[in-house]
């Protein structure tokens, strides 16, 4: 082939370009890791590898609590919200449009259209009076307590839930269901033992994305929390305000790694079906 | 149409809403009834120490542009007030562009690639576009701050001998937003590339177009939807920044997000906060129905 | 015989869309399918002849008429209520499913015991021939196993009528060839009816009992293969079926006169102007000028191996093809522009309805 053939797809400066951007979109992150490592107190001087920083935030209450904070929210709140966008999914596709369709889609999809920082206010202000109203009926209780965020998180991670489950089950060949009626089976036998087997690789890749999106939350838990209610993200937030060290990295290092690996086995489910 | 053909589409509607129900409770209790509210409060007085008084107002709306002189209690226009929305509206506008110019090329060498290497390359776009927005913001401080790795860099090449003091200015914003909202313009502009029919650039070269002309006559007008919804991306979360601002801008360099936190914490002026989240949502969605018709504009031209 | 009535439709009609865009997929069909018989539903796509099967099978609702098996009206029953299974035109075997699986599942659901449905999985895969497959993923499989196992499992349930929604059209020609075969083999050994869907019309007239042709949502036929290809009633019908030649005629006592002025020997009860159909294999071509032959001109011969297809024209350019057995070394030994004579074989002729 000759060495200078004419490639109709590449465009002067588009491959340069693109490289320059993934090495930009890596670079600080691993940065951030390798910073981590770093010895010495200061964030500016390389002081030599060292794990220091990660027994430090492993002894550190707050990173503690705040860790397990984070993750009972998010695991409640990918449960609720991947069943109920389930629901949603098994009534919105695969039927004659019906009236209505588009304000359940658009409900659906409004936490991904309003502003996060509205979105907080608003919560802010509607939880601070039900906790007033919770008092005045002699119920000051319920005023505490993980539910107030569980049900924030539930609510905006739908739409993520929702999207690889609609797309699962848009996939989905319907003659399989119109088979086992053939077959005797009951619509709830139909629904047991075809659609929910095959709908389960959507149903767990869209409970981690609610997963991930829970765990990676800021502004709306930082408006929606009590007083010592702090997540990993709000935690980190806070300490963004104070004098920095490598701690910080250190907790950042091990939410990224979670991410990716929910990410990576989120890549593999999704791929293997098609 | 016969009483038992109507009585299954009836059946199937009520099941559809009745399967909707759960989730469509959650999100009105916990996302879209809130917004009613704030609503409300955006026509009530300010309490004395936050909060709001039952009592109706349109000060909050006023005073988006105007302020009360302590003195004299006129309303004069609140200059703060409308650097902070240029402010807003500027770095949105930049990071969209510049997100465009680079992201561009990004999704294009991505659908370009053989495609068993595809896959990986828009996985590494996605790992970011998931990863933490905090940790990314923070990753970009720690580029940029005085003795950070941009600073450290270009010392020792002795491009600069002094530390450049990017950190906590617009410029800074302006990298940060750029870093943690370019997937969203590449993933959209891949899918629209992805779909373009790379015989229609043969075409191009061989009715003797050159590249440039190929990329402006050919490419762009075809990729426009996907451009279009790539801008939306970025441009509606930039507009409503909260953390990117207040860690890179270090409480100096507020947008509207900051703004609002500042009007519901220390301002404790809860109606002007409400105005300006009912502000900023009517401008994103004004946004968003722009992009909705013109994209049904689009997909029915082309049959 | 006993022709006892399995399946039947009455005036079945199914219109879909609303107000101004109503489309009549079935229109008023009746139809009466005898038990344990053959019955190919032919036509081209769009016909209707898919949603008839589907309001069989229960999958969709008549707009009005009925539906009635052995006698019982079953228009509103669902489909797991009743004792029809289909094989899919995509198969639609459970991808999460063993085969063994696949075939035991209509059983499983209908609460047999565990080891009725284990002999009898056993029994269905032997007759399909694939007892070494009972443990693999469907995935795992070729198009004919797959077409094999979904045969075996709408089997599997013993149906009172299976309903084939053209099960072949996704397989070579090799393949179909042998799965016709085969098919019509599992028909014989089970007794059970056989509705069988195809715009093939091959097909359908190698494999069937009985064939009713569709178009445009309605029966227009209902007959034997030999009914249908050598009587058939209309323009439609004669056409799908096989090739054939249509020409302009006139009434007269004891037959039809032609546009040229020859008179056909041929019976109807219908007055006045006609269609008159003739096979091409049924013109001869005869020396012209011989008594009592039509007198026509030779435009082109196409050459398709064993025939050679004779393109004629009469004297008011009228179009006849003559279909003729191809001599030993090709050669025909006609000209075009020849003059020549052509004669119909005796009860060839058919006066069409419309």
């Amino acid at each position: 082939m000759a060495e200078r053939a004419f490639h109709v797809a590449r465009l002067p400066g588009f491959a340069t370009t693109a490289i320059i951007v993934f090495v930009a979109l890596y670079l600080p992150i691993f940065t951030l890791v390798a910073y981590s490592f770093n010895a010495s107190t200061s964030l500016a001087i390389w002081g030599g590898f060292s794990l220091d920083w990660y027994a430090k935030a492993w002894d550190n209450q707050q990173v503690k609590d705040a860790t397990i904070r984070s993750l009972i929210i998010a695991s409640f709140a990918a449960a609720i919200s991947t069943t109920v966008a389930t629901m949603a999914a098994l009534g919105t596709t695969r039927r004659r449009a019906f009236k209505g369709q588009t304000l359940i889609y658009v409900a659906i999809n409004q936490p991904l259209m309003v502003p996060e920082i509205v979105t907080a206010v608003a919560l802010m202000i509607v939880f601070g009076l039900i906790k007033v109203w919770l008092t005045s009926i002699g119920m000051g209780g319920l005023t505490t307590g993980l539910g107030y965020l569980i049900l924030a998180h539930s609510a905006f991670c739908i739409p993520f839930a929702y999207l690889p489950i609609r797309a699962r089950l848009e996939g989905m060949d319907l003659t399989l269901e119109t088979a086992a009626a053939d077959l005797y089976a009951s619509p709830w036998q139909t629904f047991r033992r075809v659609t929910l087997p095959l709908l389960a690789p959507g149903m767990i890749a869209g409970a981690m994305l609610a997963f991930v999106i829970s765990l990676d939350d800021v502004v709306i838990t930082e408006f929606v929390k009590s007083g010592g209610q702090d997540t990993l993200p709000t935690y980190m937030l806070g300490q963004m305000r104070r004098q920095l060290t490598p701690e910080i990295n250190a907790v950042s290092t091990m939410l990224l790694g979670l991410t990716v690996v929910l990410l990576t086995a989120f890549f593999l489910l999704t791929r293997k079906k098609t | 149409m016969s009483a038992a053909e109507e009585r299954l589409i009836q059946q199937s509607t009520r099941n559809a809403w009745l399967l909707s129900l759960p989730a469509l409770i959650v999100l009105v209790v916990a996302a879209s009834g809130p917004l009613l509210i704030v609503l409300i409060y955006s026509f009530l007085s300010p309490g004395q120490h936050g909060n709001v008084i039952w009592e109706f107002s349109t000060d909050g709306w006023v005073g988006i542009l105007w302020s009360k002189d302590i003195f004299s209690e006129e309303w004069m226009l609140a200059d703060a007030h409308l650097a902070i929305f240029w402010r807003s509206l500027w770095l949105s506008l930049l990071t969209t562009a510049f997100t465009f110019i680079v992201g561009f090329p990004t999704a294009w060498f991505i659908a370009t690639r053989p495609p068993k290497e595809r896959a990986l390359w828009l996985f590494l776009i996605t790992i970011p576009f998931w990863t933490n927005l905090l940790i990314r913001t923070y990753a970009i401080n720690e580029v940029l701050r005085k003795e950070g790795l941009m600073n450290t860099v270009l010392m020792g090449m002795g491009i600069t001998d002094m530390p450049i003091e990017v950190l906590y200015t617009q410029t800074a914003i302006f990298i940060g937003m750029t870093y943690v909202y370019l997937p969203l313009m590449v993933l959209p502009l891949f899918a629209a590339i992805d779909r373009f029919d790379m015989k229609l650039l043969e075409a191009g070269y061989d009715l003797y177009a050159s590249r440039m002309q190929v990329l402006r006559r050919v490419i762009l007008p075809i990729v426009k939807p996907g451009i279009i919804a790539g801008s939306i991306l970025v441009f509606v979360p930039s507009l409503g920044a909260y953390v990117t601002p207040r860690v890179l801008g270090g409480g100096k360099q507020m947008m509207i997000g900051n703004f609002i936190e500042l009007q519901f914490l220390q301002g404790k002026n809860w109606p002007l906060g409400a105005a300006l989240s009912m502000l900023l949502l009517v401008i994103v969605m004004v946004a968003l129905l722009v992009y909705v018709r013109y994209a049904n504009k689009g997909s029915s031209s082309h049959g | 015989m006993t022709e006892a009535v399995t399946i039947e439709a009455r005036n079945a009609v199914k219109a879909f869309g609303q107000g101004d865009h109503v489309v009549r997929a079935l229109d008023d069909v009746s139809i009466q399918i005898r038990k344990g018989e053959f019955f190919t539903l032919l036509g081209p796509s769009g016909c209707g002849k898919t949603t008839l099967l589907r309001l069989i099978a229960g999958f969709e609702m008549p707009t009005s008429g009925s539906i009635l098996l052995d006698g019982a009206d079953i228009t509103e029953l669902p489909p797991n209520k009743r004792p029809v299974n289909t094989v899919f035109q995509s198969y639609a075997l459970f991808p999460h499913l063993t085969v063994a699986e696949n075939v035991g599942f209509g059983l499983t659901m209908l609460g047999r015991p565990k080891a009725e449905v284990q002999k009898r999985v056993a029994e269905m895969l032997a007759l399909v021939k694939l007892e070494q497959m009972a443990g693999r993923k469907t995935s795992q499989l070729s198009g004919g196993q797959q077409q094999r196992v979904a045969l075996a499992r709408a089997l599997a349930p013993q149906p009172k009528v299976l309903l084939l929604d053209e099960p072949l059209s996704a397989l070579d020609l090799k393949l179909r060839k042998e799965m016709q075969v085969e098919l019509k083999r599992l028909q014989t050994e089970t007794g059970i009816t056989f509705i069988f869907v195809t715009h093939d019309q091959e097909e359908a007239l190698t494999m069937s009992d009985r064939i009713g042709v569709m178009s445009a949502g309605k029966l227009q036929q209902v007959g034997s293969p030999k009914d249908i290809y050598t009587r058939p009633v209309n323009r439609f019908v004669a056409s799908f079926i096989g090739e054939t030649n249509f020409l302009p005629a006139t009434v007269v006592p004891g037959g039809v006169k032609l546009a040229t002025g020859d008179v056909i020997e041929v019976a109807t009860t219908r007055p006045g102007a006609v269609t008159l159909t003739v096979r091409p294999e049924q013109v001869r071509l005869v020396p012209a000028g011989e008594p009592g032959a039509i007198a026509a001109t030779v435009k082109f011969l196409v050459y398709f191996g064993t025939d050679t297809h004779c393109h004629l024209e009469l004297a008011d350019e009228t179009e006849v093809v003559a279909r003729l057995q191809s001599p030993a070394n090709g050669d025909a030994g006609i000209e075009p522009g020849q003059a020549v004579g052509l004669r119909l074989a005796p009860g060839a002729a058919q006066v069409l309805e419309d």
